[in-house]
């Protein structure tokens, strides 16, 4: 007989892991207990040394599907006595006591889906069906501690069977807190201009009508969607212009992945995220000529698509031919609904009819979105499903004990809680400039300093104090008492990427490329395509993008048209400027007051200079007449510049980049522009002149990049920014560099915009705190 | 001109020029100090000093503009102006001709608004030491009885009303400093407002709230109200009147009317109930043509000024640090 001591670390609470421990005990013979502490689940088993062998063993190979285990300790546990224990137990935790994280809401699991389906079952065609394994946790938490109580659940008293199931260990429903059925459980209605609809199935009637072309509002988890028949083009044009979204891509759910391999082709890798407890979106590549309506991602070939996440998806799915488009139920860039009144209020001039049911949304969830590409898998937005999961970071930084709050960007906004080496980034939360956003920010994260008992001593913003974050984190500091630090922008997209990787504060200095939209700079200019050199605690701008300038400030990045001119101005001068604008671009700037524009960059007047990669992608699409006088949404100039160019990028040749020396080097583009207007009065397609401006781009960052590696002596490169989310330059870059020996380290999984950089202001804050 | 107190002809100069314009009989009264009747009621007094470039612009110039400031500042405390004094500072070497231009643009401004320059004073300093000209100018005016416009009183619930378009002094400045030429000049709206303001408190004794949004355009003024008063506001951005060739030059030069500077314009917090009746006063006199009831006070607790967009968003409308450099990455 022995008695072994049995600590686990990770996400291993409200994961369904004691039961497990009890499950596995049982099979082997053992006795003991095993109850939950501060730190993660504690155990002990006693019993014959083989089978407590294979207890360890089969604790790491079978643990619950939501359970991340970092660490599994054992050692013999001396004051157990031979008859200590009679049977395993668990022991209950004593509330208060225990200071459990949140899981991200997950996918339904195969048991459930199968009691879904399961004619016998009395959970059969019940849209809210879950156990521990699966089902809503962050979308439905107010509070802490995770009970039932504490949840959207409260108001839904379990009936005797379903309590019956939370109670027992041995069940996978026990202390599933949002445990129900369809006798105590919430329900699903229709609802047509405000009044129920009479139907014995809703799921089944809203799927008909959708069939019928209609549009219909869906509650889902995080959120209301909007859901079209994604095969009826006319549909999906008339979603497209009531939600005011004219050509930003949509997501399809499909209803499984054999139907996602019609329309896509997946890979392994991505076929893994599809069918993740997570159930992103996932970016895949589109097949010609399929059913699908052609308006769903104009001009690229990549198509997001998803999965059902909940029953009420996989009932709706059940009953449909072909995918849907679910896209967020909002009006352009305004959050997606969660309360029944307010989806009333806002869909009511899109959707026809809604299907709604009555658990609230607690926190608002946009669906996540992955890309995998040849360097691998890219977290492009996160929220649903992985939020808010912590962020494993390297054993050095798991020393630092003043816990950071970081305030993260403007635009697809996150904060970040780092304490004790554990870094929890919120789920993505959109532009704060849109009042109900910034609404919710600060509603997410009272919730989440709540939740996770989090009183930081130190703020971390971002250098530019107009960002709505930055002044939110001015007004926290003078409430808490906190400390306040100033990160600069590129500088937190570095350390983020650094942290996530793993690099030590203590390791050699790496060498950033963060191609972005804008951040503010050291020197007060705008910056955006930048090498940097160094790491968590300094860095050096050692190269950077010609500052050139953004007339009109904002207007200048809603209207690529403005960066051409700025970019010829600044290549060619204002006369050469004039006549190339007219005489090669005539129509793109027919109408345009550019002598007006002309002297705002001359006299500086609203026209800030910026090194911004973005707005050099802006100047190129604007050549090419891609939406030269206005982008319908952010990024767009660079999704289509990298769709068009993607057929040619292999066999083109790059266009010329001069890269003036100094000190600090400089990237210019006369020859690229004088190479680029050639081809264009000489008719080349222009997805080859897009080419070739990738391929420019990729040659001149990497000839800089290894040059300046070698004289810095820098080994680990870190590639980030927004405008790293075009796979092309992404994949060139890291392929070419990683060619000639360099370690290549790029975001997986926080995105590389300004979703990742609260990360970086955490650990950039905490790692002053420790000088 | 000569510098200094000493140049005795230079002075006498100057000082017979804004006789020749200003007079009238307080100032006809040549003492260094004015002398009024007292008034029953409480007295205001304001003080502005007016920096401008260029000093001559479409709609007025600094000596106009110097009597519309002040006479303004007054009437948003619900005053009748009383009289106004003027002092100038004068850098050596600016034309006579200027000057006269400018005073002759003042007494217009003076007599139009029915106000008389009390008193006033003139220095000029070294050349390099000034630019050109600056006027500071002090109002006096009397509030009536029963009148309590005050920051104070700024409630959830209550109505904003906008006496006119936005953005038109702004721009017209910057284009005319920085030469830019639009189709259309673009004029300042440039105007005294007290006579607008007695309009609307004869109608309407119980206005709560009276600002001019100068500096920083509207989202500044109700920016700072809203943090005085702890109150949010709603804004209707479609019930906002810009001007179409004002509206097209600001999105050309990439600014937002609402942060650009106007110079006869009010807005006004009321009771909702009172509300169509002080628009259709606000309308029938002219600087109100365009007047328009914009939004409403809101309880938000966190001050916020919001507003929903043309197309249906809200927004936040936001008070900028100064340099209005880009957020979107
Ligand atoms: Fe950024
Ligand atoms: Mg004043
Ligand atoms: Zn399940
Ligand atoms: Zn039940």
């Amino acid at each position: 007989m022995h008695a072994t001591r049995v600590r686990v670390t990770g996400l291993v609470q409200g994961v369904g892991f004691r039961p497990f421990v009890w499950h596995l005990a049982e099979e082997e013979g053992l006795s003991g207990k095993v109850w939950n502490d501060a730190a993660g689940v504690l155990a002990t088993v006693c019993g014959p040394e083989d089978a407590i062998i294979r207890f360890l063993c089969r604790l790491r190979a079978e643990a619950p599907p939501l359970a991340r285990i970092d660490d599994i300790r054992s050692e013999p546990d001396t004051s157990v006595l031979d008859d200590a224990f009679a049977g395993f137990q668990i022991v209950t935790s004593i509330a208060g006591e225990v200071k459990t994280g949140i899981v991200p809401d997950a996918a339904t699991c195969p048991d459930c889906l199968s009691e879904t389906f399961d004619p016998k079952s009395r959970r059969f065609r019940y849209p809210f069906t879950n156990c521990t394994h699966c089902g809503p946790r962050l979308s439905i938490v107010s509070a802490i501690p995770y009970d039932r109580e504490n949840t959207s659940m409260a108001s839904f008293v379990m009936c005797s069977q379903c309590q019956a199931e939370y109670e027992a260990p041995a069940d996978r429903r026990f202390h599933a807190q949002p445990n129900a059925c369809p006798q105590c459980g919430p329900r699903v209605w229709i609802e047509q201009s405000g009044s129920e609809v009479g139907t014995s199935d809703p799921i089944k009637t809203i799927a008909r009508r959708i069939e019928k072309g209609e549009i219909a509002a869906v509650k889902g988890i995080g959120g209301f969607h909007l859901a079209v028949d994604a095969s009826n083009s006319q549909a999906v044009e008339t979603l497209r212009t009531r939600k005011n979204r004219p050509r930003k891509p949509l997501a399809i759910m499909a209803r499984d992945l054999d139907q996602v391999r019609t329309y896509c082709d997946v890979g392994e890798e991505e076929a893994d995220l599809l069918t993740a407890a997570a159930a992103p979106i996932v970016l895949l590549k589109s097949k010609q000529n399929t059913a699908l309506a052609s308006g769903l991602a104009p001009g690229t070939d990549r198509l997001g698509v998803m999965l059902p996440s909940s029953p009420l998806h996989h009932l709706l799915m059940s009953e449909l031919r072909r995918p849907i488009v679910l896209t967020s139920g909002n009006l352009s860039e305004e959050p997606q609904a969660t309360k029944n009144a307010e989806a009333r209020e806002t869909l009511g001039h899109i959707a026809d009819a809604y299907l709604m049911h009555d658990r609230p949304i607690v926190n608002r969830l946009d669906d996540s979105l992955v890309r995998v590409s040849r360097s691998g898998k890219a977290v492009l937005r996160r929220a649903r499903g992985f939020a808010p999961a912590p962020i494993r970071l390297g054993e050095e930084l798991r020393q630092s004990s003043v816990p950071v709050l970081a305030m993260g960007g403007e635009l697809k906004s996150t904060f970040c809680f780092l304490r004790n080496g554990q870094a929890i980034v919120s789920q993505h939360m959109g532009d704060l400039e849109n009042r109900r956003t910034l609404e919710d920010f600060q509603k997410t994260l009272a919730l989440y300093r709540r939740i996770y008992d989090f009183d930081p001593q130190l703020i971390a913003i971002d250098s530019h104090i107009d960002y709505l974050s930055t002044q939110l984190g001015h007004r926290l500091a003078a409430e808490t008492g906190a400390e306040l630090t100033e990160v600069q922008h590129h500088h937190a997209h570095f350390a983020a990427c650094l942290a996530e990787a793993g690099v030590s504060p203590e390791d050699e200095a790496s060498l950033a490329i963060v191609l972005d939209g804008s951040g503010l700079g050291t020197d007060k200019t705008i910056w955006g395509g930048e090498l940097l050199v160094g790491g968590y605690k300094h860095f050096e701008r050692v190269a950077h993008f010609r500052p050139v300038a953004l007339p009109g400030g904002t207007a200048a990045i809603r209207e690529p048209w403005r960066n051409l001119y700025a970019h010829l101005q600044a290549a060619f001068g204002s006369d050469q400027a004039f006549e190339i604008c007219d005489s090669v671009f005539g129509d793109r700037f027919a109408g345009r007051n550019l002598s007006i524009l002309d002297r705002m960059i001359a006299k500086g007047l609203n026209a800030p200079l910026s090194s911004s990669a973005g707005r050099m992608f802006d100047a190129v699409a604007a050549a090419l007449d891609v939406c030269a006088q206005r982008q319908s949404f952010e990024g767009e100039t660079g999704l289509t510049l990298e769709a068009m160019a993607r057929p040619f990028a292999s066999i083109e040749e790059g266009y010329p980049i001069d890269i003036d020396g100094g000190e600090t080097k400089i990237f210019t583009w006369k020859p690229l522009w004088a190479t680029l207007l050639k081809d264009l009065q000489a008719g080349v397609d222009r997805g080859r002149i897009s080419a070739r401006f990738h391929v420019g781009l990729i040659n001149a960052l990497s000839k800089c990049c290894l040059q300046i590696a070698q004289e810095r002596k820098v080994k680990r490169i870190v590639l980030s920014g927004g405008v790293m989310q075009n796979e092309l330059l992404l994949d060139g870059l890291a392929e070419r560099l990683r060619n000639t020996g360099m370690e290549v380290i790029l975001p997986r999984e926080l995105p590389s915009n300004d979703g990742g950089i609260s990360l970086g202001q955490a650990v950039i804050a905490a790692i002053r705190a420790e000088i | 001109m000569v510098h200094g107190g000493g140049g005795r002809a230079m002075t006498e100069l100057i000082r017979d020029l804004f006789q020749r314009h200003l007079s009238n009989p307080i100032l006809d009264q040549g003492h260094d100090a004015a002398l009024l009747e007292a008034s029953s009621g409480r007295l205001v007094v304001s003080t502005d000093g007016h920096v401008i470039s260029p000093l001559f612009f479409p709609g007025g110039d600094i000596g106009s503009l110097s009597v519309h400031g002040t006479l303004n500042d007054v009437a948003m405390a619900g005053a009748r102006p009383l009289c106004l004094t003027a002092g100038f500072i004068l850098e050596e070497g600016f034309p006579l001709a200027d000057l006269e231009r400018i005073v002759m643009s003042m007494a217009a401004a003076a007599s139009e608004a029915g106000v008389p320059v009390a008193t006033g004073d003139t220095k000029v300093v070294e050349k390099g030491k000034g630019d050109g000209v600056f006027i500071t100018t002090t109002g006096l005016g009397v509030v009536p009885d029963g009148v309590e416009i005050s920051v104070t009183r700024a409630k959830p619930g209550q109505a904003i009303l906008l006496s006119g378009s936005i953005g038109d002094h702004g721009v017209a400045i910057l284009s005319k400093r920085e030469n830019l030429e639009f189709e259309t000049e673009i004029v300042s709206d440039s105007n005294a407002l007290h006579t607008l303001v007695a309009d609307m408190i004869e109608a309407v004794p119980d206005i709560a709230v009276l600002r001019d949004p100068t500096r920083g355009g509207l989202a500044a003024t109700l920016n700072e109200l809203a943090r005085a008063a702890g109150v949010g506001m709603h804004l209707d951005e479609s019930a906002i009147p810009v001007k179409g060739d004002v509206a097209a030059a600001c999105e050309l030069l990439g600014l937002d009317p609402l942060h650009v500077a106007n110079e006869g314009k009010l807005v006004c917090l009321c009771e909702q109930a009172d509300a169509d009746r002080l628009l259709s006063v606000m309308r029938a006199h002219p600087l109100g043509r365009d007047a328009a009831i914009i939004g409403r006070v809101t309880d938000d607790e966190a001050r916020l000024v919001e507003m929903e967009t043309e197309i249906g968003g809200l927004r936040v409308v936001d008070w900028l640090s100064g340099e209005q450099l880009p957020r979107i990455c």
